[in-house]
């Protein structure tokens, strides 16, 4: 369990690291906290000619606001996000999805864009930024992007991002200081991959109800028609049956287990919500 | 129960182990840790599939030199590990595939490399290939006649077919009630913290091959590569550094540290190999397996009068040298009647071969399967007849007056309480507040259930028990070498291993008992061949009462050389000496045991005439009165509570009543079942290493292969019982088994007494919320339709 050689470079700029990936033409990776990366080389399932280490590009560790925007770059780590203290909503739910992330030693280097770009359905951060509606800016050999979410994860382990593309940050609109969330994560044990996951808000401020439902067999969905009931009828809208309609229709392909599990994780992310 | 223990440093004392601090301070040296100039990395090249015939194994003509296959290790024997059981076939088990592949994970070649990347390398470079054989995965359809076959000149898949039939026509005709049951026991992983690994390198001097492994038995690794590379044993030395763990995953002789010990006789220069998690999950997946056909027949009461067995344990490819491929089912048949008095019993085991990797005795040995097979089935029959599941386990258990008593398997129990084990339990987990709550709703939602589970482990089975079984190994007398040294200390060398059993405290505490010497001042020198008394090693719980055993009697021997001499130095007769703590008190004045050893080996012209010039080092063999094992034996009871919603279980309560005999350290004793508490739950709730039809193992990492971690594990509440064995130096047991027997029969009763109104019933572990939730949609599927009707 040891990587095939590879050669390694550390990036001192965000276009440094586009234009050492750009030159290896498809056969380079980049490294971000190597949570995932690192296992990964180790049993030679990836096996790039070269890595593109962007660990030390220190603005994509930035967190800041603009305007009504959060602005997260790509290098936080999951522990940044889960010691914020900042009581509003979006923190408040970033930093409960963070902290359900494997244990504290994957979180202190693993990072928000590499979980991101790496795509696992399974994993918290697509499922939560689903949720946010958060958009991604890309920086490539053409230049700056920004992709939404909805449009970033186009499969399992399958993103927009091109081989000499860097994932630089991902913005989102703030919820209001009254919105409501819930995040269910169904594991077998803490910090394991989730088997299923729901998530909500509802944040009538900026007429937003939002329900997600993730670690499928792709992309996760989001479950409109039931966030529109829940945000119109309140917990008499949050039944098993509701849940597992919506779920049933949105992913029609899940066997009975899957589809209990995936409407429980719903439900009682809706349920988390409504109580908030 | 922390406050539990003697005062002092002897036996009994809560004594802190001395072994701890190097591995608190990161300085302990286990095989990864040493640096030799030269050495030299392998990595094996294992087979991507389960059964193949091996058509070729292409290697570039510049990796010659550092690439090994069968054909270059032509001169090394394959391991042979049979039994004298009738039946059982033989077989050979190769150090690298030969002719065809068995699992998928199984060495086919090696290559050497300066670093373990360049190993990795070169094995990338070779060109294996193989033509596909039909897989054997399953192993009851294995059993069938037209089955794929995995050594072919057998005509089938059994390695040993077994049965035994006392008194069962005789019996099962009085019962009243019948209960039938499957049970199931997903193949697991040990997964030591340290995985296993070998160092070995040619000593001039010496004019050996010195090996450094990670076992728990060098003396017996001496031998099986004294037969494999036909090499004498004088000219092996095998050193157990510092070991992380080995639950019977380092008990036997594995193919990678033949061919270690091969490189090194053979190139002169250091080698290596470091097993790494992944080769442990996919090549090493190897116990517990076990399918169960149970019928009890009771009567009215829920007394079981007979019991009617059939088990199928999934032996995979090759039979393991030295315990052999048939020792688990002989285990299965023999411990399947536990705690419980009953006298018909009809038993039928099947040990088959299938395309894994080879089974190995895990912690527990075959007990966990049948401890979760009878208490199963003793609450099925407690459901049957309509009692409360711990009166009818406590009716049918061996009472403590039948003590000793020889059961339907003719174990002979030496000792114990089973009922009050079973009692205190029921009182401190508080059954009867238990059964209150479940009168009411959860708040939650969830259901909650309770469940009991009491055992027997067999321990330190000697001489007689293992000579039935005609393995490679029987173990005899045990010897402890121990040596005052000049300044007074005391030096004690055993043959066994300590590889995190806190052994260099317990043999301690055991010589202070006797001596009076300061722990702090005693060596336990233990896991090397040159150093030590030869002995069988580490394994089904013997080495404290084997060991333990072998050190109090050579510190007894040397107790009367040290009176003598001191009662020269007192002017008084020996017979009016008598040792506290570490002095020698006469009639009229004490000495040291310090100034005693100055006078032996500094100053022998003090020295009386009548002195046993044997000096202050003895060498004393042991073994109990009664060598068919000193049984310790524990209930343990869980509180969990079922979300029937997304098939999850919680541990709310989980209390431990042991009875392990005399304590030598009772820090120790709640370590150990600590542990084995965890890799019970384990078995009970996560681990399950799974196939797919093509003989694919399906975990590869431990993402997918799941250890319960710190939050899985609930606090465990411990109490102790001590019934001292009658046969044993002070009365002592084993222990380091226990722990992970009882838990899945603990656990998934109280899984099923949660669920037991819904009419679903689980049997197959680990319960995985996808088993819970479907045999919930089972039994909802059950009811609607018995309601259509």
């Amino acid at each position: 369990m040891k990587p095939a050689p590879f050669d390694y470079v550390a990036a001192a700029s965000l276009e440094e690291a586009v234009a050492a990936l750009a030159a290896a033409e498809g056969e380079a990776r980049v490294l971000a906290g190597g949570q995932t990366l690192g296992p990964m080389l180790n049993m030679r399932l990836a096996m790039p000619s070269r890595l593109v280490d962007v660990g030390r590009i220190a603005s994509l560790k930035r967190i800041g606001e603009s305007g009504i925007k959060l602005v997260i770059g790509s290098g936080v780590t999951h522990a940044m996000l889960e010691d914020r203290s900042d009581p509003s909503p979006t923190v408040r739910l970033m930093c409960q999805v963070a902290s359900t992330i494997a244990y504290r030693a994957v979180r202190t280097r693993g990072t928000i864009g590499g979980s991101l770009a790496h795509a696992d359905p399974a994993a918290d951060w697509i499922t939560a930024l689903m949720l946010l509606e958060a958009e991604l800016t890309i920086l490539g050999p053409p230049g700056r992007r920004t992709v939404p979410m909805r449009d970033f994860m186009r499969g399992a382990f399958a993103t927009a991002l091109g081989p000499a593309d860097v994932l630089e940050a991902i913005a989102l609109v703030k919820l209001s200081p009254k919105a409501r969330w819930g995040y269910c994560k169904l594991a077998r044990k803490s910090g394991e991959f989730a088997d299923a996951l729901g998530a909500v808000v509802l944040d009538p401020a900026r007429a937003l109800a939002r329900i997600v439902v993730g670690a499928l067999g792709g992309a996760p969905l989001s479950l409109p028609v039931l966030a529109e009931r829940v945000a119109r009828e309140g917990s008499g809208a949050a039944t098993f049956e509701n849940a597992r309609e919506a779920v049933a229709t949105a992913a029609p392909g899940l066997d009975a287990v899957d589809l209990q599990l995936h409407s429980a994780a719903v439900r009682r992310a809706i349920l988390q919500a409504l109580a908030s | 129960m922390s406050g539990y223990g003697k005062p002092g440093s002897g036996i009994g004392a809560r004594l802190l182990r001395k072994e701890d601090a190097r591995h608190l301070h990161g300085r302990a040296t286990f095989v990864g840790d040493i640096a030799l100039p030269g050495l030299m990395e392998i990595a094996f090249l294992r087979s991507p599939l389960a059964h193949a015939r091996i058509k070729s194994i292409r290697v570039p003509p510049a990796l010659r030199e550092n690439v090994y296959t069968a054909v270059e290790l032509g001169g090394v024997k394959p391991m042979q590990a049979n039994n004298s059981i009738p039946g059982f076939k033989s077989s050979d088990y190769p150090i690298l595939a030969t002719g065809k592949v068995r699992f998928a994970g199984e060495p086919v070649a090696l290559c050497l490399g300066a670093s373990r990347a360049l190993a990795e390398d070169r094995c990338q470079a070779l060109a294996l290939d193989l033509e596909e054989l039909p897989p054997v995965v399953d192993a009851l359809a294995a059993r069938r006649s037209g089955a794929a076959l995995v050594h072919e000149a057998w005509g089938d898949n059994l390695f040993l077919v077994t049965s035994t039939d006392t008194r069962f026509d005789e019996l099962s005709g009085q019962a009243d009630v019948v209960v039938k049951r499957r049970y199931k026991l997903a193949r697991q992983c040990m997964v030591p913290m340290e995985g296993k690994g070998a160092l070995a390198y040619w000593d001039d001097r010496a004019d050996q091959l010195v090996v450094y492994t990670s076992t728990q038995v060098p003396h017996i690794i001496r031998t099986g590569l004294s037969l494999c590379l036909g090499l004498d044993q004088g000219k092996i030395r095998v050193i157990a550094p510092d070991v992380g763990g080995g639950f019977g995953f380092k008990c036997i002789l594995q193919p990678e540290e033949v061919a270690v010990a091969f490189l090194a006789l053979t190139r002169r220069h250091p080698v290596r190999w470091t097993e790494d998690r992944r080769e442990h999950l996919v090549a090493a997946a190897n116990a517990r397996e076990h399918h169960y056909d149970v019928t009890a027949y009771a009567d009215r009461r829920g007394r079981l009068l007979a019991l009617d067995a059939e088990i199928t344990v999934d032996v995979g490819a090759y039979s393991v040298w030295p315990f052999s491929a048939g020792l688990e089912a002989a285990q299965a048949g023999g411990n399947l009647p536990g705690p419980y008095a009953f006298d018909g019993y009809r038993c039928k085991t099947y040990s088959v071969a299938t395309n894994k990797p080879p089974f190995t005795p895990y912690r527990g040995v075959a007990r966990p399967g049948v401890c979760f097979a009878i208490e199963l089935t003793m609450d099925a029959i407690a459901r049957a007849v309509g009692r409360e599941p711990k009166e009818v386990r406590r009716e049918n258990l061996v009472p403590a007056s039948a003590m000793p008593y020889n059961n339907v398997t003719k174990k002979h129990y030496d000792s114990g309480d089973f009922a009050k084990s079973l009692d205190l339990a029921a009182e401190k987990i508080g059954l009867a507040a238990v059964r209150a709550r479940q009168k009411g709703a959860e708040p939650d939602g969830r259901l909650i259930g309770i469940g009991f589970s009491t055992y027997t482990e067999q321990t330190a089975h000697g001489t007689k028990v293992f000579a039935a079984w005609g393995i490679p190994l029987v173990p005899g007398y045990e010897q402890a070498a121990v040596r005052l040294t000049p300044d007074g200390g005391l030096e004690v060398r055993v043959g066994v291993q300590s590889h995190g059993q806190g052994m260099e405290t317990t043999l301690a505490q055991i010589a202070h008992e006797i001596l009076g010497i300061d722990p702090a001042d005693i060596k336990v020198v233990h896991g090397d061949t040159a150093l030590t008394p030869y002995s069988t090693g580490t394994y089904a719980s013997r080495s404290i009462v084997m060991a333990g055993g072998a050190v109090s009697r050579s510190c007894q021997t040397l107790a009367e050389r040290i009176k003598r001499i001191a009662a020269h130095l007192l002017q008084c007769r020996a017979e009016e000496v008598h040792f506290v703590r570490g002095e020698v008190h006469g009639p009229r004045g004490h000495v040291t045991v310090r100034e005693v050893a100055h006078v032996w080996y500094l100053r022998p012209e003090n020295l009386p005439e009548e002195v046993d010039p044997g000096g202050l080092e003895a060498t004393v063999g042991y073994k109990p009165k009664v060598d068919s094992g000193a049984f310790s034996y524990a209930t343990h009871a869980a509180v969990v509570a079922v979300d029937p919603e997304i098939g999850s279980v919680e541990i709310l309560d989980y209390v431990i009543v042991e009875d392990c005999g005399t304590l030598v350290n009772p820090m120790v004793v709640e370590g150990q079942t600590y542990g084995g508490t965890a890799q019970g739950i384990g078995t009970a709730l996560y681990e399950e290493m799974a196939y797919d039809g093509a003989g694919q193992p399906l975990a590869s990492t431990l993402a997918d292969y799941l250890l319960p971690g710190a939050a899985e594990v609930p606090r465990l509440r411990m109490f102790h019982m001590e019934t001292p064995s009658p046969y044993t130096e002070h009365g002592i047991k084993g222990v380091g088994e226990g722990g992970a027997i009882a838990p899945p029969g603990a656990i998934v009763n109280a899984i099923n007494d949660a669920i037991r109104h819904l009419g679903a019933e689980l049997g197959d572990i680990p319960v995985t919320p996808r088993r819970l939730i479907e045999a919930l949609m089972k039994a909802q599927a059950g009811a609607a339709r018995g309601a259509g009707k």
